[in-house]
């Protein structure tokens, strides 16, 4: 299964973002702990990533993504920078999960979080208690994680027509997949199928 | 601070730069522009009327619909229309009615979170009491609004076909093409063939093709509470042509009470408030409310007088009274093969076979869901796990769901009532509504039937039966009624056939407060068919003061 860039243009018309120069061009100059520190900005409660933050959120869709997701990388790039392009808050709150999560890895592993072996990564969110938190935009750290982190990556995929396709549904809810499939009794071949079929004419 | 414009400099204290200081010469002041007062504004401005409408909530800018339904969709995100707080705080007692989930204040109001099911009511819905003897009959009949009807259906953009046997009689297509049946319907079909049960098409307010510069429907499969692709109809269609006719539409302006003339037969002016406590008084001549079944009855009651002691419009003591709303029965399960739910938010096939029956007499329509059980990408946001664990629980979760809900009737009782709540105030002072909403054994017997009828389609279906919604967890369709009722005896009712108050002559109401008896079909139809026709009898007025 292959998440393609029309998902994540899918994902993105989902939060009602429109795709402009920076999501094409742009990727975030991402705040480091070093650069934070040479800035004269950083402080010991206010953690910084230690990564790309898109190299994090892949990281992390790699453990909430099911296994055999292929095009994850560009479909999480392109979706994470449609969405908070123009949007300073979501983005500023994004980025702040994301450092809070590196920050424990760091102090629970020693590592980065997107340095973990996957497993780790997953048991890492677990022990976090963030499988079972709500997901809270101004709350607890485990709180935003789902918010920001596990809850957004879930929603983009889900609410596309690849990740709605492997649970049964091509036209998720979300997705303007027109009037057409409601009436099908069962799903219409993928583009990518549909784009096979045409290659081996 | 009384004196218009105060602190808070023309704009009210909201900051956009837009004048909300009072119009200095309204002939009719409405107050609220959802579906009833958004096209009275637009009938009457189009007539040539100066016309200023007064909305409590906020204007909801429609580039900003696809982040609302993501903050529908995401848990832990605000309620898109901003419901709830002080301005909106209630009471209730008897069954919880949950007031502000059933209800929108915004322009446009509750037609911005409505599903957009529009069916006429039928002949017997206006004489319950001579048919039936129970509750009320209507002062007018369905011949008096047939043509509103007709009327209402090209406003909307009701998509619709001529399939429906039990429907009352019609003069002319709808507008647009019916939805095609769902590939659930044709599941159902067979099953109710076996029990001659008809099915029909559902008359939606949803653009099955583009109609009135809106977009047809794209299938974003949230139409309740937000449609981002415009296909839904909202009053929002209507107030813009009642501005583009020339009338002025003022946001966040609730209206704190009217005020009359000193013999207390007619209303001076609508006293309201912008968000900088500012109260300013809008004059007219004429006044219509249109906001809502709830506080329709409670800015009546707010505005008592020396000489209204017991509210405005109240000499029958029915303002507030005979409180009503639709109850929900349904009942779902799962089949062994897949059943294609969730793809759009709306139904496409109802059987209104039972509406007329006479046991019980209160009227039940089926509907057969097309997004019955769970759906994927919001049972995600809320599962306790992830990855390929996740992906197998939604497989296993989504996609043999079937559900037939249904709307049964509540007779009035005049013990169901809204009164202002003497120990609860809103953000501006004011008494908040108390709800007093309770269901009599005649209702729960109806629910019961509709039960059966619902079992008996599943099992025949051969679906297993996972739950039942009847008389014990059954809730309201949020279609709040009979509050300002219609009658011809000044003694009994509120407003006339007209929709003005008995009471004072230049105050009328328009809405689903004033059905004496609600029917079990959902409302919105029928209040746009009423203020067209209110339009026409305040229009008259207005020529021949």
């Amino acid at each position: 299964m292959e998440l393609t860039r029309r998902d994540a243009l899918a994902a993105l018309a989902a939060v009602g973002a429109t795709v402009g120069g920076g999501v094409l061009a742009g990727r975030y100059d991402p705040p480091r702990a070093d650069a934070a520190s040479d800035a004269g900005s950083g402080s010991a409660a206010e953690p910084t990533l230690s990564t790309d933050l898109l190299d994090l959120l892949d990281a992390a869709a790699e453990v909430v993504y099911p296994s055999g997701v292929d095009g994850r990388r560009t479909f999480v790039e392109t979706y994470v920078l449609g969405r908070t392009e123009n949007q300073p808050a979501y983005r500023e709150g994004l980025q702040e999960a994301a450092a809070q999560l590196d920050a424990v890895a760091r102090d629970w592993r020693g590592q980065p979080y997107a340095d973990l072996d996957a497993d780790v990564r997953d048991k890492l969110l677990r022990d976090l208690g963030v499988e079972t938190a709500e997901p809270v935009a101004d709350g607890t750290i485990t709180e935003r994680i789902r918010f920001y982190v596990v809850n957004d990556l879930l929603f983009a995929f889900y609410s596309s027509p690849t990740g709605g396709r492997l649970v049964g549904i091509e036209n998720p809810i979300g997705h303007p997949g027109g009037i057409e499939s409601y009436q099908r009794a069962s799903m219409s071949p993928s583009s990518a199928e549909r784009s096979g079929g045409t290659n081996e004419r | 601070m009384s004196a218009d414009g105060g602190s808070g400099g023309s704009d009210g204290g909201v900051g956009d730069g837009i004048d909300r200081t009072p119009s200095p010469s309204a002939d009719v002041c409405v107050v609220g522009s959802g579906p009833a007062g958004a096209l009275v504004a637009h009938r009457l401005a189009d007539e040539g009327a100066n016309v200023v409408v007064l909305e409590a909530g906020p204007r909801f800018e429609f580039s900003e619909r696809t982040a609302q339904q993501e903050q529908h969709i995401r848990p832990g995100m605000e309620d898109p229309w901003e419901m709830g707080g002080p301005r909106d705080a209630y009471s209730t007692e008897g069954r919880h009615y949950p007031l502000n989930a059933a209800r929108v204040k915004g322009v446009g109001g509750s037609t911005l979170h409505w599903q957009g099911m529009v069916m006429r009511l039928h002949e017997r819905d206006f004489e319950m009491q001579t048919r039936y003897g129970v509750g009320t009959d209507w002062p007018i009949d369905y011949d008096d609004l047939r043509p509103y009807y007709a009327d209402a259906e090209r406003a909307f953009g009701v998509a619709g076909a001529m399939d429906n046997p039990y429907a009352p009689p019609r003069e002319e297509p709808f507008p647009l093409p019916a939805f095609p049946p769902s590939y659930s319907d044709s599941l159902f079909a067979e099953a109710c063939e076996r029990l001659e049960i008809d099915m029909h098409s559902v008359p939606n307010a949803r653009n099955s093709e583009p109609y009135d510069d809106r977009a047809p429907c794209l299938g974003y499969g949230t139409c309740k509470p937000v449609c981002p692709s415009g296909a839904k109809y909202t009053a929002e269609s209507h107030v813009a042509k009642a501005e583009a006719a020339g009338a002025r539409v003022i946001d966040r302006v609730p209206v704190q009470r009217l005020e009359h003339d000193d013999a207390g037969e007619t209303i001076e002016a609508a006293v309201y408030a912008t968000p900088d406590g500012t109260e300013h008084r809008q004059t007219a001549g004429q006044f219509v409310l249109a906001c809502g079944g709830v506080e329709n009855a409670r800015l009546l009651l707010l505005s008592a007088s020396e000489q209204h002691p017991d509210g405005l419009a109240n000499s029958s003591g029915a303002v507030g009274r005979f409180f009503m709303d639709h109850l929900f029965a349904g009942a779902g399960g799962r089949l062994d093969e897949p059943t294609r739910q969730n793809h759009v938010g709306f139904n496409t096939s109802e059987t209104h076979q039972f509406y007329d029956d006479t046991e019980p007499v209160e009227g039940l329509k089926l509907e057969f869901l097309n997004y019955a059980g769970p759906s994927p990408v919001i049972e995600a946001l809320g599962a306790d796990t992830w990855g390929d664990e996740l992906a197998e629980q939604l497989n296993e979760s989504y996609g043999t769901h079937v559900a037939v809900g249904g709307l049964v009737e509540q007779l009035p009782d005049a013990e169901n009532r809204i009164t202002l709540d003497p120990d609860r105030r809103d953000d501006h002072g004011n008494p908040v509504p108390h709800v007093e909403w309770s269901l009599g054994e005649r209702t729960e017997r109806a629910i019961r039937r509709a039960n059966e009828i619902q079992h008996a389609i599943l099992g025949e279906l051969g679906a297993s039966i996972e739950w039942t919604v009847g008389p014990e967890s059954t809730g309201p369709a949020y279609h709040q009624m009979g509050t300002t009722r219609m009658g011809s005896d000044p003694g009994q009712s509120v407003v006339d056939a007209d929709c003005r108050t008995h009471d004072l002559s230049n105050l009328w109401v328009v809405g689903s407060s004033v059905f004496p008896t609600g029917g079990a079909m959902n409302p919105t139809l029928t209040i746009a068919a009423l203020s067209l026709r209110t339009a026409e009898a305040l229009s008259a007025s207005l020529s021949d003061p």
